[in-house]
């Protein structure tokens, strides 16, 4: 678990959290994350983030549920367990392509379900840190990670002079750990309050 | 918007290609219907109107698409599609005319009796049949007549007053209560189009038109198959245009992320037309029923086994294959290609759904059926032109259109 420290500005409006994000960009901080209500068009190209690679899994798995349903019915119906069904041959393709289409389907999806939550670190029982609780409601949580060179109080004047309505400190794990959190970092049950 | 050109000027180079490709078709319509279409051999006479039969309602169906297009991302109050939408309302103003000679086609076969393409014409032959008795209240000459003149009066008529009612966003700009009502009267007219085009492309028309050539045969899947196979191929048409559009400098407010969505439909509807394909294959592989399994079995294991099989490959494993990654759907390149690939294989699609029934021991393909492709190429590029370069090119005062001008997948 090792802790790093932040610097978080909430927006409470997307048309400002636009231009900030692009500013905290051309000025040369580091964008851990932007924490948002609902799905902002667009934001992940103003943050500069990368193609997913999820379809790339998808199709890999999908691969995989195709070869295996080909390669498992083909053996059992010709090589273990040969049976005659309606005069048809052995190796009666037609009829396997519906199991074969869903095994590709459950693979890919459920393979693609499972990635998905290993790469924005979400699973059952999983404890992950967050840095504002309104980020589930109506704000737009922008976090920065501070580096040796960061000056944390200069940031957030900068946050503050974009538009942020509310800024703070914190320390905090970055990633996902299993456990409980700590009675500090319960921060959904402490009170916060933002400037209107 | 000063900047953005919104009329469109036909290029002579055009203008030259579509007439000469009408002129290539005419010669070989007209050679065509001297040695074969009024010849006195039955085979020669049902190889002419066979491949006029299915050039034409393949035509027809595609522009059909177009329509249906607008009117489907209408009803679903799609944005997007609207700085292009211009072109699928001009490939659509060809319904009236690749519709009447459809009508004339078919009217010609079904008034000169000929029964070797509709074998449900022979009234005697129907009367010792049992099962085309039991079809004849629907396989009548009267009903084909009398439903064939609806389905195409009624698909040009409610066509023409979806475009009617796109001009008005040309006009002048509107509020929000001027403009909701707008939106209000599109899907009316939207609805009303849709609901005649699921009683006839999504039903009727192709058990009427093609595949009562087997009479005995049916397939329920036959008429979704008929639709995807054109739906497919209009979508590509409108890609093609879009392209080519954007290549002489107009539609600058259409880019990738709208080629990316057609894309889309472009790779979506032709799984979906393997679906159906394969629905209607299986089961009947499965069953193993022999009125059944006689359409397929000159098909799969007949002269026709290459271009069925040939089929599979170009509709659905290159589109899977080709088409899957974001990047194809993006490139203007690759799409050009698919779209004409895809083109090129439901025409084939059609040509054995038709002419692999009239003509089960011989395929045909040859100089007629490409010399008639040539002659609808040509038809479709000279009138797609015309009705582009007779509209602004963009509907600029189109309540959604802002949406479409920010559209991002």
């Amino acid at each position: 678990m090792a802790k790093k420290k932040f610097v978080v500005g909430c927006f409470d409006d997307e048309a400002v959290l636009f231009p900030a994000v692009k500013k905290v960009r051309t000025a040369g901080y580091k964008i851990h994350d932007v924490y948002t209500p609902f799905a902002v068009h667009g934001l992940d190209h103003a943050m500069g983030l990368r193609e997913t690679s999820l379809h790339t899994a998808g199709f890999i798995y999908g691969i995989t549920g195709t070869t295996t349903a080909l390669s498992c019915i083909s053996w059992i119906f010709t090589k273990d367990w040969p049976l005659n069904i309606g005069g048809k041959p052995h190796f009666a393709l037609p009829a396997w392509i519906p199991i074969t289409f869903e095994l590709t389907v459950l693979f890919a999806a459920v393979g693609m379900v499972l990635t998905f939550c290993y790469l924005c670190q979400l699973a059952p029982f999983v404890k992950k840190h967050h840095f504002h609780a309104r980020a589930t409601d109506d704000l737009f949580v922008m976090v920065i990670e501070c580096t040796d060179k960061t000056n944390a109080e200069d940031l957030k004047g900068f946050l503050a002079s974009n538009g942020a309505v509310e800024t703070d400190i914190q320390v905090a794990e970055e990633g996902w750990w299993l456990g409980h959190y700590d009675k500090d970092e319960m921060r959904f049950e402490a009170k916060q309050t933002v400037a209107a | 918007m000063a900047s953005i050109r919104t009329q469109f000027e036909i290029p002579g180079k055009m203008k030259t290609w579509s007439l000469g490709l009408i002129g290539v078709g005419l010669v070989a319509l007209i050679f065509g219907l001297v040695t074969k279409g009024f010849s006195s051999d039955e085979h020669e006479q049902v190889h002419f109107w066979g491949t006029l039969m299915y050039n034409t309602i393949f035509w027809t169906l595609v522009c059909n698409a177009s329509m249906f297009f607008i009117c489907v991302t209408t009803l679903a109050m799609g944005g997007w599609q609207q700085s292009f939408r211009r072109i699928p309302e001009a490939i659509s103003t060809l319904v009236p005319i690749f519709g009447s000679i459809t009508f004339a086609v078919l009217l010609y076969v079904v008034l000169s009796d000929k029964h070797h393409i509709y074998h449900w014409l022979d009234t005697e032959a129907v009367a010792k049949d049992p099962i085309l008795t039991g079809k004849s209240g629907f396989l009548n000459a009267k009903f084909f007549i009398f439903w064939t003149t609806l389905t195409i009066a009624f698909w040009s008529f409610l066509g023409w007053r979806m475009r009617q009612l796109s001009n008005e966003a040309d006009q002048a700009p509107m509020d929000a209560e001027t403009g909701a009502k707008f939106i209000f009267r599109n899907t009316v007219r939207a609805a009303l189009f849709t609901v005649w085009f699921a009683l006839t492309v999504g039903s009727t028309i192709p058990w009427l038109w093609m595949m009562s050539i087997d009479a005995h045969w049916y397939s329920t899947m036959y008429s979704w198959y008929t639709f995807a196979s054109s739906f497919v191929s209009g979508m590509s048409l409108i890609a093609l245009w879009l392209i080519y559009m954007k290549n002489k400098g107009y539609m600058e407010l259409t880019n990738q992320e709208h080629l990316h969505d057609v894309g889309k439909f472009m790779f979506a509807f032709s799984i979906f037309w393997t679906y159906l394909w394969f629905s209607q294959y299986m089961l009947i592989w499965y069953a193993n029923i022999p009125e059944e399994t006689v359409y397929f079995k000159h098909r799969v294991q007949g002269p026709y086994k290459g271009i069925f099989f040939l089929n599979l490959i170009i509709n659905f494993l290159c589109p899977l294959l080709i088409l899957m990654k974001r990047a194809a759907k993006r490139n203007y390149t690759l799409v050009t290609f698919m779209a004409v690939l895809i083109i090129f294989g439901h025409w084939i699609d059609f040509y054995q759904m038709v002419m692999g029934s009239l003509s089960k021991e011989h395929v045909t393909l040859g100089w007629l059926d490409f010399g008639i492709l040539a002659f609808f190429v040509g038809m479709m590029i000279f009138f797609v032109g015309r009705a582009l370069a007779s509209k602004p090119l963009i509907p600029k005062y189109h309540p959604f259109l802002k949406e479409s001008v920010i559209h991002q997948v």
